[in-house]
């Protein structure tokens, strides 16, 4: 089933959570919802489900108005972050609380039975029915959890920060054990998360939002290959950050021409973002960004280099080759051989990516002071 | 049950009302709406009976009241004697707490339970019981008179005594969990920064604790200013001497002066607003202490 | 207080105070609550059998103790289950909805705690008494409820009534809306959410807030002494009995009698203790009276 979120906007003590969210998912899509804390993923998450109501917007569910149907009937499995199980109830009573609350065509006692049973099998639960949730690991907690939302046949599912409780190893098991539940029974999926790596392994496609809004919907190479914002730029994988001047098709630092191709930005100032693997240092007494080192650190096969340059001292991170024998204080020269310029545009950014190298004369910047300490 | 919980406006506007946040769960329309009023039948009506009957007073009937020597012998006693038993309460309840939360020793379980004795013991029965301990033929009334010349039973000492007995577990009760809460490794921080044992517990320990011994402290004091059934046995309810401002209510009402008893009792109940009001403000206070907020 | 915290005390002794101090500090707690808590309840019970067994039981199977007792039980039969009503409603209310003036109404529901028995007894007086507004009235329908029952239960009523409420409240609060939202979003109904899911998980603070409830219902004695009237053998409660019994020079008789109430209180007490010992997480941590 497809969930269309048109302009929906919630306040929560005259703070915005989300303002003017529109949102597309196509049906059996499973979409991870990413941001900071604070950024709105979660109550965006639970006006889907239809637990918070929108101040304005509407949420369709396969183009009817869910806020026409009452919760009860909207048929959303929502899995909560701590699990939210009933625990009275054995853990074959919570799967099957939805089943027996059903008003119309209440399946038989055998059935629900059965139902449980073949979840349980699903989640790979089978033997333990009879536990309650105080007896079962975190783990296996969520997998409970997950059973019950699945056992009234959902048809959107919700998981808020399903792996969040859990610690690294169960978290990655269940990371992959979700990704096959999916490709089984097909939902409609939505997951809030925080941690990028989960988004990015498991979602089709994946929604970055930060403060109420959607910064970038796309998947998960294009999100992490073509941000749409700094925002997504900064908040995906590492980066550093100069801030530089466009004018005449060229970049400027410090009055100083960084030789880049700069397509067709507009002028102004504009923010050069920079991956580790964007930056190469010059070893063979090129021409390059002349900078002083500040700090190094072994990360598995490389070093991870931490430059300064520029009048202000911008940090530039970049990796260089663990044999390398680079020290503090020692001067270096990077060339740029990717990256991305953001610049203001008519809405939003104006964004390019590079492919050139840049120039510079280690001569001209020791004469402004560059490298003076 | 309530309305359907989403209902978002046709044209986008926020909905109306916005006292408060609307939630998926039902019922609420019901149990606010049995709630507001079954609490103005049984307090509300009531206490507008009382306040009527004030106004209908007159500043000067009131103030004659209030102003008879009589009863302002008995509002000084209850509230001073209130006070006195709050503050031994306030330092023995302080020292219960810690004995209760920090060392382990047998028996300790039973005295916790014991704690509570005063919430569920009836008054009129802790009050034939203090009555005849301190009495001064009672196993504590004699040694007290004799090896100490103190007089508790039948006298003013005696309300306090008694008021020391209902307001106990307020202080205890307050401070106890507080206690629980407090992070032992901010002890050990100022252990290893070179602290005292003394040093920690009067400079990191009781401060942290502060808001809740005041808290147990208000309760105190407002459980004994209202107090009735324990001191009227154990006090000899002499006018000017030993008589409490809810004994001097029930004397009125005998007498049926009913002016005479709603003066007086609406003295006592603005005083024990004012003090409800701070113990409000001095929760709020502790928890932001905490951070809980 | 968690047998893990316990844990956790006994293993970091190394801080703390000296074995002399510990022991002086026990001592004093032991002796203070010996002397103010402990010695009372004996009291009531060596006083009680004083004169023997024979004049204990004569005492209490008096006509006169009879009816009390009777109609204390009345009283709480009425009291509580309406006081339950209102608490669990009161709690649904505030623990589960956000709506402004909350902590108004909570700070009303207090009320009674700060409130003087004798001026709870006091409001209804003024309120029905016969110079009141509707005291003639009542008298010309012949609706006694001042100095009758109805007078006694409302009295009661109203100094019980924050006792199961406030327990539930803070239990409610702690626990959170998601159990009930995962089971509304699981298709059950109002009713069934809270039968279900919100009634099982607060049941032993429910049960903690009842006890406390009945336990003050039946020994409430200042409000009841000033509604009552005192007519013995049928305004006369328990606790109204024992002050009669005590002033007519009946210690013996009067003691007999508040064993009774003692006993009730040690067995809230002992439920009590119980509860807390086995479902300490499914109580209030933080709870006042």
């Amino acid at each position: 089933m497809q969930v269309r979120v048109a302009n929906v906007s919630k306040n929560y003590a005259g703070m915005a959570a989300l303002s003017d969210v529109s949102l597309t998912v196509g049906s059996g899509e499973l979409v991870a919802l990413l941001g900071p804390s604070g950024s709105g993923k979660t109550t965006l998450l639970r006006t889907i489900a239809g637990l918070e109501s929108p101040d304005s917007g509407v949420v369709y569910f396969d183009d009817r108005d869910a806020s026409e149907s009452r919760i009860q009937d909207r048929g959303v499995g929502f899995v909560f972050q701590h699990y939210a199980l009933f625990r009275h109830m054995r853990v074959m009573d919570n799967i099957a609380f939805g089943l027996r609350a059903r008003r119309k065509s209440k399946p038989k006692d055998g059935d629900i039975k059965k139902r449980v049973m073949e979840l349980l099998d699903l989640v790979q639960l089978s033997g333990l029915e009879k536990r309650f949730p105080s007896q079962l690991s975190g783990g296996q907690r969520q997998r409970v959890a997950l059973a019950r939302a699945l056992a009234i046949e959902p048809r959107v599912l919700l998981l808020d920060e399903p792996f969040g409780a859990l610690d690294a190893r169960v978290r990655k098991d269940l990371r992959r054990w979700l990704r096959e539940i999916h490709e089984r029974t097909g939902h409609t999926t939505l997951f809030v998360t925080h941690d990028q790596e989960e988004a990015l392994e498991l979602a089709d496609r994946v929604v970055v939002m930060n403060r109420g809004q959607i910064e970038q919907s796309a998947t998960p190479d294009e999100i992490y290959d073509t941000p749409a914002t700094p925002f997504v730029f900064s908040f995906i994988g590492e980066s550093s950050v100069i801030p530089v001047t466009i004018g005449n098709g060229r970049a400027t630092l410090d009055e100083r021409v960084i030789d880049l191709e700069i397509g067709r930005l507009p002028d102004g100032p504009a923010q050069l973002f920079l991956r580790p693997e964007d930056v190469a240092m010059v070893t063979d007494g090129g021409p390059g960004i002349p900078g002083l080192v500040v700090s190094t650190r072994r990360i598995g096969g490389m070093r991870r280099v931490t430059m300064e340059c520029g009048l202000a001292r911008h940090r530039i991170e970049f990796d260089a080759s663990a044999e390398l024998a680079i020290q503090n204080s020692q001067r270096v020269q990077v060339r740029i051989v990717g990256g991305r310029v953001y610049g203001a545009g008519q809405e939003g950014y104006a964004t390019e990516k590079l492919a050139a190298s840049a120039t510079a004369d280690f001569k001209w910047a020791r004469a402004e002071g560059w490298l003076d300490r | 049950m309530s309305t359907p919980a989403i209902t978002a406006q046709p044209d986008g506007k926020p909905p109306r009302a916005k006292w408060r946040r609307r939630s998926v769960l039902p019922g609420f329309g019901l149990s606010l709406g049995y709630t507001i009023a079954y609490l103005s039948l049984i307090v509300l009506l009531p206490l507008a009976g009382l306040a009527i009957s004030a106004a209908s007073l007159g500043w000067n009937e009131f103030w004659a009241i209030a102003f008879d020597p009589r009863v302002s012998a008995a509002l000084q006693l209850s509230f001073g004697a209130a006070m006195l038993a709050a503050v031994v309460n306030t330092v023995f309840g302080v020292l219960i707490a810690w004995v209760l939360v920090r060392y382990r020793f047998p028996g300790r379980r039973w005295l916790d339970a014991a704690v509570d004795l005063p919430f569920a013991l009836p008054t009129a029965v802790a009050g034939i019981a203090l009555a005849t301990l301190y009495a001064p033929n009672g196993p504590f009334g004699a040694v007290l008179e004799n090896v100490f010349g103190v007089k508790v039973g039948f006298s003013a000492l005696g309300v306090v005594f008694a008021l020391m007995f209902v307001g106990l577990p307020f202080v205890v009760r307050t401070v106890q969990p507080v206690l629980e809460e407090i992070d032992r490794e901010t002890e050990e921080v100022s252990a290893t920064l070179g602290a005292g044992r003394f040093r920690t517990v009067t400079r990191v320990i009781l401060p942290a604790m502060f808001p809740a011994i005041l808290t147990g402290f208000a309760l105190s004091f407002a459980r004994g200013v209202g107090e009735y059934g324990s001191v009227i046995f154990i006090a000899n309810n002499l006018p000017f001497e030993s008589e409490i401002a809810p004994l001097l209510i029930v004397i009125k009402l005998d007498e049926h002066n009913y002016a005479g008893a709603t003066a007086i009792a609406t003295i006592m109940l603005v005083i024990a607003f004012v003090m409800l009001f701070v113990i409000n403000v001095l929760q709020a206070w502790s928890r932001k202490w905490f951070g809980h907020e | 207080m968690s047998s893990n915290a316990a844990q956790k005390n006994r293993q970091k002794q190394a801080i703390g105070e000296g074995p002399i101090t510990r022991a002086i500090l026990i001592a004093l707690a032991l002796a203070f609550l010996g002397v103010m808590l402990i010695a009372p309840l004996l009291v009531v019970f060596i006083e009680a059998f004083g004169r023997g067994v024979g004049v204990f039981f004569d005492s209490l199977t008096s006509p006169h103790t009879m009816s009390a007792l009777q109609l204390t039980l009345l009283v709480a039969a009425i009291a509580v289950p309406a006081n339950l009503v209102f608490g669990v409603a009161a709690a649904w209310a505030i623990a589960k909805f956000d709506f402004r003036g909350k902590a108004f109404l909570l700070t009303l529901i207090d009320l009674p705690f700060a409130v003087s028995p004798v001026v709870s007894g006091l409001v209804f007086v003024l309120l029905f008494g016969a110079n009141s507004a509707l005291g003639p009235w009542l008298d010309a329908n012949n609706i006694k409820i001042l100095f009758a029952v109805p007078g006694i239960v409302l009295a009661t009523i109203f100094i019980t009534f924050p006792f199961i409420a406030r327990e539930l409240i803070p239990l409610m609060q702690q626990q959170g809306s998601s159990e009930e939202e995962a089971a509304v979003s699981l298709g059950a109904g109002g009713w069934r959410t809270f039968f279900l899911v919100t009634l099982p998980n607060v049941k032993w603070g429910l049960l903690y807030g009842v006890l406390l409830c009945n336990a003050r219902a039946m020994g409430e004695f200042g409000a009841v002494s000033v509604v009552s009237g005192h007519i013995r053998g049928q305004t006369n409660t328990l606790p109204l009995h024992i002050e009669i019994l005590y002033h007519d020079n009946k210690a013996a008789a009067a003691f007999a009698v508040a064993s009774l109430l003692a006993l009730l209180a040690l067995v809230t007490l002992a439920v009590k203790s119980i509860l807390e010992a086995r479902f300490a997480g499914s109580l209030a941590a933080q709870r006042r009276h």
